[in-house]
């Protein structure tokens, strides 16, 4: 169960586009957006709200490559570990991340949603190698002493 | 509010006059790839500029009679690559200034807007010639922009500077010369045929639409182009909105529709917000809604964003789509102009078709039928990207050959190579070569060579590219973009990519080629949809093309493009070596072997192909052979 | 009159729906998984395709037929494609046929074999996902699904549940309740609908069947099995006995063969609750409180009510299903009657259905903490006991059932079908066996297989409204009427199932339209030739009610949550 106010921005949103079957895309599309991600609870909340059966709103919602069930943080942090990426060490890269933020294979985002570390099998930059990429943005030759870097400046980022 | 055709032309002729006001007008191109090179910067960095020099004015506005200088974001002016753009307008005289900085800002200002002259550096130059005006630039002189005539010229965001370059002449002359009927014959005897892919007659579409008992109908339009290397729908929607409204509008009134819809790509924000503003723009005119100009006509529009499917540009995937569904598409008959949106009579047309109607209607069908073949009128825009001198949206008549699009407004082959072939129509289409360089290209002649205009993205490629690889490309993305509905496009894609991985892997088979081909053939003659029967056209039409390309990946283990990586193999030069080890200790797959001080050995069945060995190497002795 | 040509040959067509149907009219047997004439049309399997005389190919499932057209089923192309679409199916699928569930009844299987496929040629790279086994009444096997849509169909179209549903898309695409819920929490009523309709064994009916073997073989138990009225003309099916036909008597010898030690019949229970049911309508006509009164013998229907229309869970009947009164009822008996022997009674009721496998859990209907019956075994898992035991139902002589619980009325037997409740309950309330009042009734519009049936009977100057309904989604609308105040009824009779209990979800394959047919046929026939038409005149009944139930109906008879 999510928090009451999740409840509340869902009704908002709802109320903004209608409660019929037609608005499900654009309302999920609100909450993913306010969220930057979909919370299961919603989904669900919103189908009962439209009154469409859960399966077919869970249906939708994995059809489109948009929506995410799982919370990212503010800064989506992907590790290429693609061959070229691999063999240049960027398992190390990746260590560092893990170790800096606390994360783990099984845990991928910070607790204050401000960092997810994911691999990639490639980010086509293997030029660059290792690379990673933070949001859209790609940071060439990465180390581990650049990965703590660039931790830093974003959370300085974040905070200004 | 405009409520009558009085009204309309009043704002037409104070919009024209206040145009003609302007002593300049700077003009930054505001489309998605000049954006992503930095054109918002060089806009606020004009204001910044100019934010004390009286005269300028940001809105467009009837009161500010003393402005002498405009700023203004327009459509995409054509040359993306070579982004920021930057137009600067004195009367008749247009200067077009590329890859602008933020730095060329303020002599921009200095010498071109205040005092004419032109800075040099900044102008577009091909073999030596430098060019001033855009019109002089080969890659547009060489076009026939009816489309996007407006591109570059007029605010795309402003409903006065559409109206002021002749917009909703078409739907006047609709709404007050013609009935309905007229309407869709006009559009019939023009011609003009979906621009969307399969080149169906509009106006045989909206009769039929038009013919149905029930009464409720819509207008639907398709923006949701995803074929990669497309983007010419994403930039009629955000360099001339108003013109996909209008034309959108005049189909709602021959066909008797009060609602349309306009589906547009999730990845294309910046269509959605230009959109949305003409829309608002137009609501608060009275130009949407009841009674428009005081006539009977009544229409609203609505937006879909989409979520990222691929299918959901099929009409009957998009069509449930905007319905809250998933977007599978649906078994046809019954077809969409009976039973579409909410199994109501739809007319569902792309971007570039509902674009195209305004100056039909407003100029007549012989003006139309004056451009383009007999059989497909009209110009079309395509999107030319890939190994090409300029890359860029490009509006051509029909009919135009391969050679002119390549050759003179594309500018040949980039740095000197040369040309392999075009894959034209995205993930749906084939791809033409030298032998097609001067087929006039249409809608009939391209389906003939088993490819087809699609949308129309056209990705040039050069002797650096494996044809092998370009088909695993789109089968590629045709399988993560299946819907999963019908068994031969979700199974047999599926193999077919596992196939094609395993040729350029190097372990493909010359079984795998029939395999190919006879799930190709299932595949395209039973699948549900359009997608699923032309997923096969990538492979079927490189495997006509380049089967020697096929055969060399299979027989030979070799990518006559040097293009596959797993077909390289890392040699070390016995003469360069200095048996230090360094090799083989970087290696990750054990495969170099060797005595130190004596030349080392890569063992090409250990190998893995990552290049380690290569980077490790302090004295160059490794090389790659293909 | 409007003509194709099929295969060169002229067919005759009228209002087929679709090229399919006018095909099969013609005795063309054309391949389809996903097509089925009672739900919407989805052109997804494409293996019923045709070739017109153009060469242009298409789905005759999707194909209105129109006149002076020319078609061909079965060229070498459509030969080649659909070997091809068979092939990648085979080659997704999880091919452990010679264990599986459905082997023998799997369409899959069948098809590959009768249109040849010798050899799948693509490696199963389809990531194996886990079996969904948490349900009493059936199984998830995901790795057997070929993406059909037939059961997300029925769900949603037939059933208005729409427990399960499609997720993900293109080769991803799996078919699954939301969110990854097992089924247990879900909604999910048990029905089996989705089981009648899967061409695979990606749905299957969970199987007790071991544990009634064990208890069969365990002497310290005595066994006793009731039969539903639908199991009697289903059973036969496998057995080479025409459909529909009643093959009780057989079944009966088949059962003690087996090793059952008595064998009583579910439609006596089907009597004792046209006696409680109507009892209870009158006592709420009189009172004129919680109507309409809804029926309770369909367990589906009863969860489907808890969970998606709670505001009515007092209209329904607190009677007990039919099977639950004979399973009280038999526990009672062995209490009052210890076995001499000192074996404890096991109580195995053969059910047409899959919901019951719950319903017997249910605590409310257990009598002073003991659950009544057992187990339940479907027609299909029965089918699978008798030839695992190496009978061969058809030769058998017929047998007599057990005493005293083996005598039922014909108006217990047309329980098994849509309507038969209603037309027992009115039999009882008009309290005549003369054949013209039988006929009567008949004719009120409580017989047929429509969804929903309305009819309004006169009785004692009152005007009765009545409502039949099967399939939940048209209960749901049903009822949505009647709280919107649209509609109001007296009694609304509900089962589950399309058509009731003969087409229930654990009833032998195929469960078709014609199959249906057959069945329903079977059990008017039964009321037809049966000596007792009326409930309150089998005598049996008179026994118990003076006997093992004196003084206590409402213990073995009702159960506990009532809403009274």
């Amino acid at each position: 169960m999510l928090e009451k106010s999740y409840y509340d921005r869902a009704d908002a949103i709802i109320a903004s586009h209608g409660a019929v079957q037609a608005a499900l895309i654009p309302i999920i599309q609100d909450i993913q957006a306010e969220y930057r991600y979909l919370p299961a609870e919603l989904l669900a909340y919103v189908a009962k709200r439209l009154n469409i059966n859960e399966a077919k709103a869970y249906g939708v919602a994995t059809f489109y490559e948009n929506f995410s069930f799982e919370p990212k943080g503010k800064y989506v942090i992907k590790v290429c570990d693609g061959t070229a990426c691999h063999v240049r060490k960027s398992i190390p890269v990746l260590e560092t991340f893990y170790r800096v933020l606390g994360l783990s294979k099984e845990k991928h985002t910070t607790d204050d949603m401000l960092f997810t570390v994911e691999t990639v099998s490639c980010l086509g930059a293997c030029g660059l190698a290792p690379t990673v990429m933070v949001n859209e943005e790609v940071h060439p030759r990465m180390t581990p002493e650049k990965a703590e870097a660039l931790i830093s400046s974003l959370r300085e980022e974040s905070q200004a | 509010m405009i409520q009558t055709r009085e009204a309309m032309d009043a704002l037409r002729q104070q919009a024209r006059e206040k145009l003609e006001s302007y002593d300049c007008r700077i003009l930054v191109c505001s489309g998605t790839g000049c954006i992503a090179t930095g054109s918002e910067r060089i806009y606020e960095k004009f204001l910044e500029i100019v934010k004390d020099v009286p005269g300028v004015t940001l809105e467009f506005a009837p009161h500010d009679k003393d402005a002498h200088i405009g700023i203004k974001k327009t459509g995409c002016q054509g040359v993306c690559e070579l982004g920021p753009l930057v137009r600067i307008q004195r009367g008749k005289e247009v200067v077009q200034y590329i890859k602008v900085a933020p730095e060329d800002c303020e002599e921009i200002f200095e010498r071109t807007v205040r005092h004419g002259e032109i800075v040099e550096r900044l102008l577009y130059r091909q073999k030596g010639v430098a060019y001033q005006s855009p019109e002089e630039i080969p890659f547009i002189a060489k076009q026939t922009r009816m489309l996007v005539e407006n591109f570059g010229k007029y605010d795309s965001e402003s409903l006065e500077e559409y109206v002021a370059g002749g917009g909703f002449k078409g739907l006047e002359r609709a709404l007050f010369e013609m009935q309905p009927e007229d309407v869709i014959e006009t559009i019939d005897r023009s011609g003009l045929r979906g621009r969307g892919g399969g080149g169906f007659p509009t106006g045989k579409k909206w009769r039929q639409v038009a013919a149905q008992s029930e009464p409720v109908r819509y207008v639907v339009c398709n923006g949701d182009e995803g074929d990669p290397g497309a983007f010419m729908d994403g930039s009629v929607m955000e360099g001339d909105p108003f013109r996909l409204v209008e034309g959108m509008m005049i189909a709602a009134y021959a066909v008797g529709a009060r609602d349309g819809y306009i589906y547009v790509r999730a990845e294309y924000p910046m269509s959605v917000r230009r959109l949305r503003h003409a829309i608002e723009e137009l609501e608060k005119q009275g130009l949407l809604g009841d009674h428009i100009l005081g006539t009977e006509f009544s229409f609203r529009l609505h937006i879909n964003r989409g979520a990222g499917a691929f299918v959901c540009g099929e009409g009957s995937a998009l069509t449930a789509s905007i319905e809250g569904k998933r977007g599978m598409p649906r078994v046809k008959p019954p077809r969409t102009v009976e039973k579409g949106l909410w199994e109501k009579p739809t007319v569902l047309n792309n971007v570039e078709t509902f674009a195209n109607v305004p100056k039909i209607i407003q100029n007549g069908a012989d003006w139309y039928r004056s451009v383009g073949t007999e059989n497909s009128p009209g110009t079309k825009t395509f999107s030319l990207t890939g190994a090409i001198q300029n890359t860029g949206l490009i509006e051509v008549p029909m009919g135009t050959t391969l050679r002119e699009i390549i050759f003179d407004i594309g500018g040949g082959i980039k740095d000197g190579g040369e040309f392999k072939a075009v894959q034209i129509g995205g993930p749906s289409g084939g791809c033409l070569t030298q032998e097609h360089l001067d087929v006039p290209l249409d809608f009939d002649s391209l389906k003939k060579l088993g490819a087809m205009i699609g949308s129309g993205g056209m990705v040039v490629m050069d002797q650096h590219t494996c044809m092998v690889e370009v088909a695993r490309f789109f089968m590629n993305f045709t399988q993560n973009e299946s819907c999963g509905k019908c068994v031969p496009c979700r199974e047999g894609t599926k193999r077919m990519l596992e196939i094609l991985e395993r040729i350029v892997g190097g372990r493909g088979t010359m079984e795998d080629l029939d395999m190919l081909e006879t799930l190709a053939s299932t595949i395209s003659e039973t699948a549900l949809c359009g997608l699923g029967k032309s997923a096969a056209q990538p492979v079927m039409s490189t495997l006509h093309n380049f089967r020697d390309e096929y055969i060399a990946h299979v027989v030979d283990k070799k990518c006559p493009a040097h293009a596959c990586a797993a077909m390289r193999r890392f040699v070390i030069s016995a003469d360069r070596c200095k048996g230090c080890s360094k090799c083989a200790r970087n290696c990750p797959a054990d495969a170099i072997s060797g005595v130190v001080r004596s030349p080392f050995r890569i063992d090409p069945e250990k190998c893995i192909r990552c290049g380690a060995c290569e980077s490790a190497c302090a004295f160059g002795a490794i090389h790659i052979e293909w | 009159m409007r003509y194709m040509t099929i295969n060169n040959r002229r067919v005759e067509f009228s209002d087929e729906k679709n090229v399919l149907a006018v095909i099969r009219s013609a005795g063309i047997d054309l391949p389809t998984f996903c097509y089925h004439s009672e739900l919407s049309t989805y052109g997804a399997c494409r293996m019923c395709v045709v070739e017109d005389d153009r060469g242009r190919i298409f789905t005759s499932c999707s194909e209105p037929p129109r006149d002076g057209m020319v078609i061909y089923t079965n060229t070498q192309r459509l030969q080649q494609h659909r070997r091809m679409i068979l092939e990648l199916l085979l080659a997704s699928h999880c091919r452990d046929c010679t264990t599986c569930v459905v082997n023998g009844d799997c369409t899959l299987q069948k098809l590959a074999k009768r249109l040849g496929v010798r050899q799948v040629r693509f490696e199963n790279t389809r990531k194996e996902l886990p079996m969904d086994t948490t349900s009493p009444s059936i199984v998830l096997n995901p790795n057997k699904c070929i993406l059909c849509g037939d059961c997300v169909r029925t769900c949603d179209e037939i059933q208005g549940l729409g427990i399960l549903d499609f997720a993900y898309r293109g080769s991803k695409a799996i078919v699954a309740p939301a969110f990854g819920k097992k089924l247990r929490e879900t909604q999910c009523v048990g029905c089996g609908q989705c089981r009648i309709v899967c061409p695979t064994g990606a749905i299957t009916v969970k199987y007790d069947v071991e544990a009634v073997w064990e208890a069969i073989g365990d002497p310290k138990k005595r066994v006793v099995a009731q039969i539903a009225p639908a199991v009697r003309v289903a059973i036969g099916d496998k057995f080479g006995i025409a459909k529909g036909e009643n093959a009780l008597g057989r079944l009966v010898t088949a059962l003690r063969r087996i090793g059952f030690d008595e064998v009583y019949d579910t439609n006596f229970g089907a009597d004792l609750t046209v006696m409680e049911e109507s009892q209870e309508f009158l006592e709420r006509l009189e009172s004129g409180e919680n109507l309409p009164l809804l029926t309770s013998c369909c367990p589906g229907w009863v969860k489907f009510c808890e969970e998606r229309y709670p505001e009515f869970r007092g209209n329904v009947s607190t009677c007990r299903s039919p099977m639950q009164m004979v399973g009280a009822v038999l526990k009672e008996e062995a209490r009052v009657h210890p076995d001499p022997d000192g074996r404890e009674t096991v109580v195995v009721a053969i059910m047409p259905c899959t919901a019951k496998k719950a319903e017997i859990r249910r605590p409310e209907h257990f009598t002073d903490g003991v659950q009544d019956v057992d187990y339940v075994i479907t027609t299909a898992e029965l089918t699978s006991m008798i030839q695992e035991a190496g009978i061969d139902l058809a030769a058998l002589e017929e047998q007599a059932l057990d005493m005293p619980f083996g005598i039922a009325s014909g108006a217990g037997a047309i329980f098994g079908v849509t309507g038969g409740v209603t037309e027992a309950v009115l039999r009882r309330l008009v309290g005549s066996s003369r054949s013209e009042v039988l006929e009567q009734i008949s004719f009120t519009g409580v017989r047929g297989m429509e969804g929903i049936k309305e009819t309004v009977i006169d009785y004692k100057g009152r005007e009765l409204h009545i409502a039949v309904v099967n399939g939940l989604r048209n209960a749901a609308a049903v009822l949505d009427r009647v709280k919107a105040g649209e509609s109001r009824y007296d009694f609304i009779e509900i089962m589950a199932c399309k058509n009731g209990c003969i087409a229930g979800g654990g009833q032998p394959f195929p469960v078709v339209v014609s199959t249906k047919e057959a069945r329903q046929k079977g059990l008017y026939k039964i009321d037809r030739t049966s000596q007792i038409k009326l409930s309150n005149e089998n005598p049996l009944i008179k026994q118990a009610y003076n006997g093992i139930l004196k003084g206590k109906e409402h213990k073995l008879l009702h159960n506990t949550h009532g809403a009274h």
